[in-house]
């Protein structure tokens, strides 16, 4: 009887539990965490660190999600409060130079970028976008309010969802930025706060800002998306990743030395994995270090894997810090990468696609945008597509928009021209251009600046206005096959962009942003300006007013002051006047 | 008279083809007195490129001429000098027509009795009045503000012709579709025609039941042609975005770009609270004067009408040098009344001073970024104070003429000693 009284107790625990676990909806969640470290051509360190959470859970459904563990309550809160179906939002310190170190796992423009596909549930896109921009601009404790409709377009082919899902009707996307938004530890603070381990545990522990902070280009991101669970796709769950990406300067950070260490690069040493965490790995790249002849590496690690990224097949050696070996007696690890010699170094892949961005002309008054767009393949043309947003002050004349390739007139195949309206929305001009084999293409256009209301200049009106960076967005040509199977276990740096087939893989690039100078009122003259202007006004008022109401009369003169006067005296007297 | 006027028109199409040939006219075509976002020739070719991109004009803020400009551009563009060339000798053959006409109705030939006798010599000889058309086409034709508003191709140019054409038709007496096509292609004479109209050669008794059939008729005839024009301009794109895109322009003034007007600073400069009621005071200045004008000079119609255009030219939001010259072509019709102008030489110098500060001050603040706004600000003033005093000038030295007409030129005061004339 005890037992059968126990194992039914057990039965009905078991059962009130999975009721429980049922009721709330509490799937499966899975925390990944990984390192890449990528020794660049120039001397400096590419360091990018992912941070995946894939929960299988229902936002959309009827009931609320209540019981968070690994998703970040506030960004599972937004998901299902905003009916978001993708977010990316990345802040950037920072320009990401393509030609001296290749290609980015994931681009980023300077400033703050916010791309939002919603649910085609949502009746009022607009003022979702608006609550979510400021929700948003809360979490990350960055002023993201300044999105407002003169910064937001919705494009028409760029920026697909990259997660699953087959709604393309483009009301449903908004894409802002802000080139001017400065990323500080404010901004990391409330980013680190999102992990399932915090700062405490994991890879995060090397995220200290003193150092971060210190080098060429840092960028901080956030990506969700629906994702299938398996192969067969029945069935999706909301995948989280956060990824950093900092680059160290050898000048400024690794003070001229080419050697690099964990402690050297972030003032940390790692001593334990994320507890939460399924799998926590650095990878090192030491592809162009086969034999150990231009660095070493240390501690050895016999880990290899190889990874197909970027059209490139690269070797990389990993530390799995779920092993307790990885640590070694001291319990912790800090690896060293310590060049050897600073002759015979090999040739970077040269990357594929490269844009650049500069303003032509001289004064305030009008000036020219010029948009060049690199086609490094020997032999094959490949069609990119391009998305400019330009602020509405600086007024486009899109009859003066011309593309060259190669000296010769290179007609886009499609144009999608949204003209801006004063103080409402943006100009937005996208195109897709093919790009001759081994050339370079030139888009320009002209543009008009205009003058704006003195209230509407930022306290510093001589620093300039910058306009966002163009996005420039191809399937590039692959030389090595890409892998296109998306259920087999990779880095999570490989699997970002799915490729749907092998000969081509996507890349997205950012130009530079431009700063462009208006010519400004003067401040201090609100009054002055009033003051005269009226005056004119009153000159023009005041002359014709007494041209029409008086008339000609002949002129009785008056007499001077003495006559006058004693005038006055005469007539108090009661004798007759002079 | 033909050989004159003929050797004239030569000249003229000379100057602009020579200017349209050479690398000034890009130079010119930029210039912000000359050009303002409402008569552009930049904007016209951007808003039929949009045309042809499938976008309508007046979805962005570029393009702000009325839908009547597309249709006809649309057609002309690659004749652009052309058909700005052609405006031009219209403008001026228009011009030409318009005193010739107005002096065979002067009735003060017939009526010189009725004057005294030492006014004979305020009134014209017909010797005079016959040099006067050609006077008239001469200053507009030379007159450098239309060279440089020719060559910049802006439709300005346009805007000329129709209102000169108004012009002649109401000096004949019938004028109804020209009051409409002005108004469509031009916002502010709208101020002017209903008064000017049936004021004009049609005696006002509001008593006689014939005055007010011609104005019912008259109104309703204006309001039917303006109904068939703004439906025209309707069907071209099917939407009626033209209308705040085109007036509502005019009157909210939201580019603030600079130009010889008064609105651009002081709406740069404006505090946000009084900004509406700061514009609404601006906009009704320029139809303001309408009324008392009519009223005092209901009886010289002509003089009306340059009254009315200078006032229009000098306080619309958007002025630029081609509206000035319009005016200016009038000058030579009242050249009898150079005796009464008090301030030709002030107001002479000033202008001419002020037409060479503005490109070197638009200069300095914009390329060399040695000044700032203000320079050029206040040269904008001191342009609008002359053209004020010139305009104010010539309506006292009309009004002393009239004067002298009925009282007699040398006026005595009653002990017999030199009389003195003033205001009061």
């Amino acid at each position: 009887v005890c037992v059968c009284v126990c194992v039914c107790v057990c039965v009905c625990v078991c059962v009130c539990v999975w009721a429980v676990c049922a009721m709330c909806g509490c799937g499966r969640d899975d925390f990944q965490e990984e390192l890449v470290i990528r020794p660049l051509h120039s001397g400096d360190i590419y360091a990018s660190f992912q941070f995946r959470t894939v929960w299988d859970t229902d936002f959309m459904g009827g009931k609320k999600v209540s019981h968070y563990r690994l998703f970040p309550k506030s960004l599972g809160q937004v998901i299902s409060k905003f009916s978001v179906r993708e977010l990316h939002i990345s802040f950037t310190q920072g320009y990401w130079r393509t030609m001296q170190w290749g290609q980015p796992f994931l681009p980023s423009p300077p400033g703050a970028e916010l791309w939002v596909w919603f649910q085609d549930t949502v009746t009022d896109v607009d003022g979702t976008w608006k609550e979510l921009t400021n929700v948003l601009s809360g979490i990350f404790c960055a002023s993201l309010n300044f999105i407002d409709s003169t910064n937001t377009v919705q494009p028409s082919a760029s920026f697909k969802p990259l997660g699953i899902g087959n709604v393309t009707d483009h009301r449903f996307l908004r894409y802002a930025t802000l080139p001017r938004e400065i990323v500080c530890t404010e901004n990391l603070t409330p980013w680190k706060k999102l992990l399932p381990c915090g700062s405490k545990a994991g890879l995060a522990v090397l995220m200290k800002s003193e150092k971060l902070f210190h080098s060429s280009f840092h960028s901080q991101a956030v990506h969700i998306r629906p994702v299938c669970q398996d192969w067969q796709c029945k069935s999706t769950s909301w995948e989280l990743r956060q990824t950093l990406n900092v680059v160290f300067d050898l000048h400024s950070s690794g003070q001229g030395k080419r050697e690099w260490s964990l402690f050297k690069m972030f003032s940390r040493t790692l001593t334990e994995a994320c507890p939460l965490a399924s799998s926590s790995k650095i990878y090192i790249d030491v592809t162009d270090n086969p034999q150990g002849e231009q660095f070493e590496l240390s501690p050895a690690t016999p880990l290899l894997s190889q990874a197909v990224v970027l059209g490139d097949r690269r070797t990389y050696s990993v530390y799995d810090l779920t092993q307790q070996a990885t640590f070694g007696s001291m319990r912790s690890l800090n690896m060293l990468l310590r060049w050897k010699s600073s002759d015979g170094e090999c040739d970077m892949m040269r990357p594929l696609l490269h844009g650049e961005r500069y303003v032509a002309g001289y004064g305030l008054q009008t000036g020219e945008i010029h948009t060049l767009m690199y086609n490094h393949h020997p032999y094959r043309a490949f069609p990119v597509l391009l998305l400019d947003t330009v602020p509405w002050y600086l007024r486009l004349y899109i009859h003066t928009l011309t593309v060259t390739s190669k000296g010769k007139d290179n007609k886009p195949s499609y144009i999608h021209y949204q003209p801006s309206k004063d103080r409402v929305r943006p100009h937005l001009l996208e195109m897709l251009v093919q790009l001759p084999p081994n050339s370079v293409t030139e888009v320009t256009v002209q543009f008009e600046r205009a003058l704006l209301k003195w209230t509407e200049y930022t306290p510093d009106p001589n620093h300039g206005f910058y306009v966002g960076s163009s996005v420039v967005s191809a399937l590039v040509p692959s030389v090595v096959a890409m892998d296109t199977n998306s259920t087999q276990e990779r880095p999570l740096f490989s699997s970002f962009f799915p490729s749907k087939e092998e000969s081509s893989y996507f890349v997205r690039i950012y130009t530079e942003p431009l700063l462009v100078n208006l010519p400004t009122p003067d401040f201090s003259m609100p009054y002055n300006v009033i003051c005269l202007t009226c005056t004119v006004v009153a000159v023009g008022y005041g002359s014709l007013y007494n041209l029409l109401t008086r008339t000609f009369q002949v002129e009785e003169p008056s007499p001077g002051l003495a006559k006058r006067l004693a005038n006055i005296i005469r007539k108090m007297r009661g004798v007759p006047p002079l | 008279m033909a050989a004159p006027l003929t050797l004239l028109l030569v000249v003229a199409v000379t100057i602009r083809a020579a200017l349209f040939r050479s690398s000034l006219a890009d130079l010119i075509a930029e210039r912000v007195e000359v050009v303002s976002p409402l008569n552009a020739w930049k904007r016209v070719v951007e808003g039929l490129a949009l045309l042809d991109l499938g976008i309508s004009p007046y979805s962005g803020d570029v393009f702000h001429e009325t839908p009547l400009i597309i249709y006809l551009f649309h057609f002309l563009v690659d004749y652009a000098e052309i058909t700005f060339m052609v405006s031009r000798k219209f403008v001026s053959s228009v011009l030409l027509e318009s005193p010739r006409l107005c002096f065979r109705k002067q009735k003060y030939a017939l009526e010189a009795d009725r004057y005294p006798l030492d006014c004979l010599e305020l009134i014209r000889s017909p010797k005079e009045m016959y040099y006067i058309p050609l006077k008239v086409a001469m200053f507009y034709l030379l007159n450098p503000f239309t060279i440089l508003s020719c060559v910049a191709k802006s439709t300005c140019g346009l805007n000329n012709a129709v209102i000169a054409l108004f012009i002649l038709c109401t000096i004949k007496g019938s004028a109804l579709l020209t009051h409409t096509l002005s108004l469509c292609l031009h916002h502010y004479p709208a101020s002017f025609l209903f008064f000017l109209s049936f004021r004009l050669y049609i005696p006002v008794n509001i008593r006689r039941p014939s005055f007010w059939w011609y104005t019912l008729q008259y109104a309703f005839m204006y309001l039917g042609s303006l109904f068939v024009i703004i439906c025209l301009s309707f069907f071209l794109l099917g939407t009626w975005d033209f209308l705040p895109s085109v007036y509502g322009f005019i009157l909210s003034v939201p580019d603030l770009t600079p130009n010889i007007g008064l609105f651009w600073y002081f709406f740069a400069e404006m505090f946000e609270h009084f900004r509406l009621f700061f514009l609404c005071v601006f906009q009704i200045n320029v139809f303001f004067y309408t009324i008392p004008l009519s009223i005092k000079l209901k009886e010289h119609p002509v003089f009306l009408i340059f009254m009315q255009l200078a006032v229009i030219s000098i306080f619309k939001s958007y002025p630029t040098v081609g509206d000035i010259a319009l005016y200016l072509a009038f000058l030579p019709v009242w050249s009898h009344l150079y005796r009464f102008l008090r301030n030709v030489f002030l107001v002479s110098c000033v202008l001419l001073a002020c037409s060479a500060l503005f490109p070197v001050l638009w200069h300095l603040w914009i390329y060399a970024g040695s000044a700032n706004s203000n320079f050029y600000y206040a040269i904008t003033l001191l342009f609008n104070v002359a053209q004020i005093l010139l305009v104010s000038d010539y309506f006292y030295a009309y009004l002393r003429r009239e004067y002298h007409l009925t009282h007699g030129l040398y006026l005595k005061r009653k002990d017999g000693s030199e009389a003195t004339l003033v205001l009061k």
